[in-house]
């Protein structure tokens, strides 16, 4: 087993893409004042000369991206999933989806583990906005290790990419030696026949944890690790509704336009199940401690095992 | 401001009737072809394309480092059509200058065709960056002059603005970045034809003093007529010269230039003539294609 880490994905963000830039000379980063926050701070550390602060205008920095990827470069360009995906939606749909420029657009401090800074600053509304425009990859990573692979399969792609970026540090899940970030693959973590959940992000380590409580009262869950909601990985989610029936999904997220509308859309049309979705209500978060909100939304193991029953009528 | 001393014009590549001529020949295709593809589509934008017509011309006749027959050419210099709408002459520049056939051009927003209603660098052979929506290819441009300074590469990055466009937030950001990583393989020109939709620019959006305002944000400023060239050789000219800032261009116009019905009438910012009012102004310009010796 591969050590098990606690760390915020941000961090490995920015760990990620130094290393990547060691051999990728194409590799260029812009943040909008968060550099500290993003962790693009630990590139710009390591490479001054290919990291470029665009101050406050989150609108100009994509569009910059979009330029210099237009002449061959990789840019990451990053801010708070609020801003980078709220304020410079149309930049990134416009300037970059519709030209399938190569850039890759980071967010962190999603959902609302972003804790104290309330409402304004946790992101819900990312992966809808993100899922909606062509050509868009969305990736979101629920570990250490799943975001190495993640930015490493992102420099791979060409076209544009959103990944997801959390503020808590959080316990790896993907600690095993043979772990592999395959783009669009879903990971089946714990095998079950009663009923699939299917998490994404940091919800995914509380699923797991979830399912093995659940395990000692009866109930076989199988877990399903979503990291690319787009493309999503429709054979691993047709196969889990026609083996177990029933499907719940978890995100730090709107239950509007995220991972659960992404598995809907997925089996719908070929093994309708019923399917619950589970995460941020429509509704806006507020202030706290990042890990009393996530229990108080109902997206820690306790909170997963909860509705995992309730679905189940038990 | 910067004016231009005598000491200077002698550093430019003077241009003789003769070269000026051809200018005016190829703007006055250029506004021909536009006029087309717009009555063909039964929309499009103009006013804006004629007023940016001569510009355009100058730039892909006399100034651009490019090569119709490898659009892509990795050190070539770019042009970001930041005003998108009125690309109908700039697409004409371009099949004039060879990089597709002017069989192209009546097709304008047809179905299926390699014009679209607004630049798509996916479909257009010569066109750098995709745009349309207003602010967003002054951002781009910049980016790509950042680019040219990573790989201390010595293009140049021209990009053209309305000035109604200049309303939007994201110019201003634009602008200082440009200024503050010392962008001065960036030139930004500004089509100031004084109208937009629903008025006229000092009505609707307040833009003056547009030059103290480009000043105070850090840019060389040049003021040139966009219909005499000039007026245009020594502004671009004048620009090029200039070192460890990033240069803009206020190009004087008039919106619907060429065609005496549209000229300075907002009602002609996106609007196509009808049957009658197209024969009116095809020959209004095919006459000023036959008075400067050109032909179809």
């Amino acid at each position: 087993m591969a050590e098990m880490v606690v760390k915020a994905t941000r961090e490995s963000f920015g760990e990620a893409l130094c290393e990547l830039a060691k051999t990728n000379k194409d590799i260029v980063v812009l943040d909008a004042d968060l550099a500290a926050a993003t962790k693009t701070s630990i590139f710009q550390k390591a490479f001054p000369e290919r990291f470029f602060d665009c101050g406050i205008a989150e609108g100009n920095m994509i569009g910059v991206a979009a330029g210099l990827a237009a002449c061959g470069k990789i840019p990451f360009a990053a801010s708070f999933a609020m801003f980078a995906t709220g304020r410079a939606f149309e930049q990134i749909r416009n300037s970059v989806a519709y030209p399938q420029l190569n850039v890759k657009i980071a967010g962190s401090h999603a959902g609302i583990s972003t804790g104290e800074d309330g409402a304004t600053h946790q992101c819900i509304e990312d992966i809808a906005l993100m899922r909606a425009i062509p050509n868009m990859t969305v990736i979101n990573p629920a570990d250490h290790y799943e975001m190495l692979g993640a930015v490493k399969a992102a420099v791979e792609l060409e076209g544009p990419v959103y990944i997801r970026l959390g503020r808590l540090a959080i316990e790896s899940v993907n600690n095993n030696d043979d772990y592999k970030f395959e783009l669009g693959k879903g990971i089946t973590l714990r095998d079950g026949k009663d009923v699939t959940i299917v998490a994404t992000g940091l919800v995914v380590r509380e699923a797991v944890l979830a399912a093995e409580e659940l395990a000692k009262e009866g109930i076989d869950a199988r877990v399903i690790n979503i990291h690319t909601i787009k493309p999503i990985d429709e054979e691993i989610l047709i196969k889990a509704a026609k083996e177990t029936g029933k499907i719940i999904t978890f995100e730090e997220h709107n239950v509007i336009g995220g991972l659960g509308d992404a598995v809907l859309s997925a089996i719908s049309e070929k093994c309708p199940v019923p399917v619950k979705k589970c995460g941020v209500y429509d509704r806006f978060g507020y202030s706290g401690p990042a890990k009393e909100l996530l229990e108080i939304f109902g997206l820690t193991a306790p909170g997963v095992a909860r509705e995992v029953k309730a679905f189940l009528g038990k | 401001m910067c004016g231009i001393v005598n000491s200077d014009k002698e550093m430019f590549n003077i241009m003789n009737s003769t070269e000026i001529n051809e200018l005016q020949i190829t703007a006055c295709k250029a506004r021909l072809y536009a006029l087309e593809g717009i009555f063909n589509a039964k929309s499009g934008h103009p006013g804006g394309s004629f007023s940016a017509a001569d510009i355009y011309t100058y730039l892909y006749e006399k100034e651009l480092n490019v090569d119709p027959s490898d659009p892509h050419k990795a050190d070539r210099d770019r042009f970001v059509l930041s005003k998108g709408h009125c690309c109908p002459s700039l697409y004409a520049v371009l099949a004039l200058k060879g990089f597709f056939p002017v069989e192209e051009l009546p097709k304008l927003r047809k179905v299926g065709a390699m014009l679209q209603g607004h630049p798509d660098m996916k479909s257009t052979p010569g066109i750098d960056m995709s745009s349309g929506s207003l602010g967003q290819g002054i951002s781009a441009a910049c980016g790509m002059a950042l680019a040219g300074k990573i790989d201390n590469k010595d293009y140049r990055v021209y990009t053209l603005l309305g000035d109604g466009e200049c309303e939007e937030g994201q110019v201003w950001e634009a602008l200082m970045f440009a200024a503050h990583k010392n962008l001065d393989n960036l030139c930004v020109i500004i089509d100031c034809n004084g109208l937009q939709i629903d008025g006229t620019v000092a009505e609707v959006g307040g833009l003056e003093p547009l030059d103290k305002k480009l000043e105070a944000f850090g840019f060389e400023v040049f003021k040139m007529d966009g219909h005499d060239f000039s007026s245009i050789e020594e502004a671009v000219s004048s620009a090029k010269k200039v070192s460890g800032k990033p240069q803009a261009i206020i190009a004087k116009t008039v919106k619907g230039r060429g065609v005496s019905y549209m000229e300075n009438q907002v009602n002609w910012h996106g609007a196509a003539p009808n049957a009658e009012l197209y024969e009116v102004g095809r020959k209004e310009l095919l006459e000023s294609l036959a008075e400067l010796g050109g032909t179809l």
